[in-house]
């Protein structure tokens, strides 16, 4: 039997009416507009971006805002956003050694062509609460140097010309896309690494953790990580051409990893991969270790058991959106289901109190 | 009316402009737009973005980003085309006419009224952060250690 409950529109009303009032807080203070989140929480405009999976600041800006700086909240809103979009297209695959570096850091060479550039980083900052930014002020403009506008190139090129490393197999196969068709398992590596690229930061972050600490242990150094913009390009038919529409910041990280040798493999180091939209060094760190752990069967590794290694494990844990709304539909109306445990625990009891009696 | 056709690459390279242009900027070069029918859009969507495993293998599916398209025709009959990054419908429309317009004899004087002034502020742009990025690059030093003597 299905019976249908109404009566909570009233209460939903007032609900959102509460929740519109709340994200606005003390009237007192000065409204945050979508602009200022854009330019003064960039990082978490660029985590929405990368697991929202659509590039697009000022939408990212406005879903936190209207999620109240929850996150998760906002991914939810970008992802609902984007399935209303016409797909025009996909670009051609970016070329990210073409670039314009903002960050490029090697811990594997000290000297390398290009060099080490630090960029905006929080890294050697002594986590220290900064209190002159409770206060308002102006920043002092950052020093400059005569720059170099030339593409710096990968290190792994470096390692792949003496064979020190394993190559990547080239291809222009269509990729699959798990925005399109459902996931299947075992799924290739290019439709794992789109499911880790929109998966949580923070899944991916200790699935990477796991591995560290021995787990499935892959031993990575980062190789080079860097961040700046490319462009994106698109074939149009009608124009027989492609062009570019516009440039993406990207965070890319290719971790080495030591490698003695597999029943398939010579001894040599491979690799971990890892691209992820927006300034997001944690994540695409964290990413080029999940990526690299779930290559144990092509590399010819053992499994260990270890969950970072287990591909149904990772990927279909990883979306923060799917976990949260199976988690969360919990605590929606389940009166009709909880009614019949109910009955079902009251009839158990009758039952085993009858048969101690019977027994006494 | 119609000029002969620019080559592909040239027109390639003002629609990237155009593209990777902020709506402000191109409505700051380019106030008043000529008359002109709508064939196609403004239409907002999204184009997905890839990349390629390990930076050169094969590609995987990124994320999307948002496009706007539009395709229009001057009352002369050249077509013009645009598509541009982000929503913003003014943008691609402007992007498109730009376009269609540097296919017609006023192209000379639109390269030096919009795409030098577009092309300046792009260049300084970069060389900006590039300028930025290179302060932060580290010079290494080694200290000399006494016992070696």
């Amino acid at each position: 039997m299905y019976v249908a409950v109404k009566g909570g529109e009233r209460a939903i009303d007032a609900a959102h009416a509460w929740l519109a009032e709340e994200r606005r807080g003390d009237t007192s203070v000065a409204e945050l507009s979508t602009v200022q989140i854009r330019e003064q929480l960039s990082l978490a405009v660029n985590r929405v971006m990368a697991e929202g999976s659509l590039y697009d600041p000022d939408l990212a800006a406005l879903a936190i805002k209207q999620a109240r700086g929850d996150l998760i909240e906002a991914i939810f809103l970008i992802r609902a956003y984007r399935t209303t979009l016409p797909r025009f297209g996909a670009s051609i695959p970016v070329e990210t050694a073409e670039m314009a570096v903002s960050r490029r850091i090697s811990a594997t060479f000290k000297d390398l062509p290009g060099g080490q550039i630090l960029g905006p980083t929080f890294d050697y900052t002594h986590r220290l609460l900064d209190f002159k930014l409770a206060a308002e002020g102006q920043v002092p403009e950052a020093p400059t140097a005569p720059a170099r506008l030339e593409p710096v190139p990968h290190v792994m090129g470096m390692l792949g010309r003496d064979g020190l490393i394993q190559s990547e197999a080239p291809g222009e196969e269509t990729p699959p896309d798990l925005t399109r068709e459902p996931m299947e398992l075992p799924a290739s590596r290019p439709l794992r690494l789109q499911a880790i690229t929109r998966g949580d930061e923070g899944f991916i972050l200790s699935m990477a953790y796991s591995t560290q600490r021995g787990y499935g242990r892959t031993h990575a150094f980062v190789g080079e990580l860097r961040i700046g913009t490319v462009a994106v390009e698109l074939d149009i038919p009608e124009l027989g051409f492609a062009v570019q529409i516009g440039e993406v910041e990207l965070t890319e990280c290719e971790t080495v990893n030591q490698f003695t040798g597999s029943r398939t493999e010579p001894p040599q180091f491979t690799r971990g991969y890892g691209l992820v939209f927006g300034q997001t060094e944690r994540k695409a760190i964290a990413m080029s270790l999940v990526d690299r752990a779930l290559r144990w069967k092509e590399l010819g590794e053992d499994f260990t058991g270890a969950p970072a290694q287990d591909e149904e494990f990772v990927l279909m844990h990883a979306d923060n959106i799917q976990a949260t709304g199976f988690l969360e539909h919990i605590k929606l109306p389940h009166y009709v289901d909880f009614q019949a445990e109910l009955e079902l625990v009251r009839k158990l009891r009758r039952e085993a109190l009858a048969s101690r009696e019977a027994a006494e | 009316m119609i000029a002969a056709p620019p080559a592909a690459e040239d027109r390639q390279r003002w629609m990237g402009l155009f593209a990777r242009a902020t709506p402000a900027q191109l409505s700051d070069l380019m106030k008043d737009l000529p008359a002109h029918s709508v064939l196609r859009g403004p239409e907002v969507g999204a184009v997905m973005v890839r990349g390629r495993v390990g930076g050169t293998g094969q590609p995987f599916n990124l994320g999307e980003m948002t496009v706007t398209r539009c395709t229009i025709r001057l009352d002369c009959g050249t077509v013009g085309h645009a598509h541009v990054q982000g929503r913003d419908k003014s943008h691609a429309l402007r992007a498109a006419v730009l376009d269609a317009l540097l296919q017609t004899d006023r192209a000379e004087a639109l390269r030096a009224s919009v795409l030098a002034p577009l092309e300046a502020a792009e260049a300084a742009a970069r060389q900006q952060r590039a300028a930025k990025a290179a302060a932060t690059k580290v010079e290494f030093f080694t200290l000399v250690r006494g016992e070696d003597k």
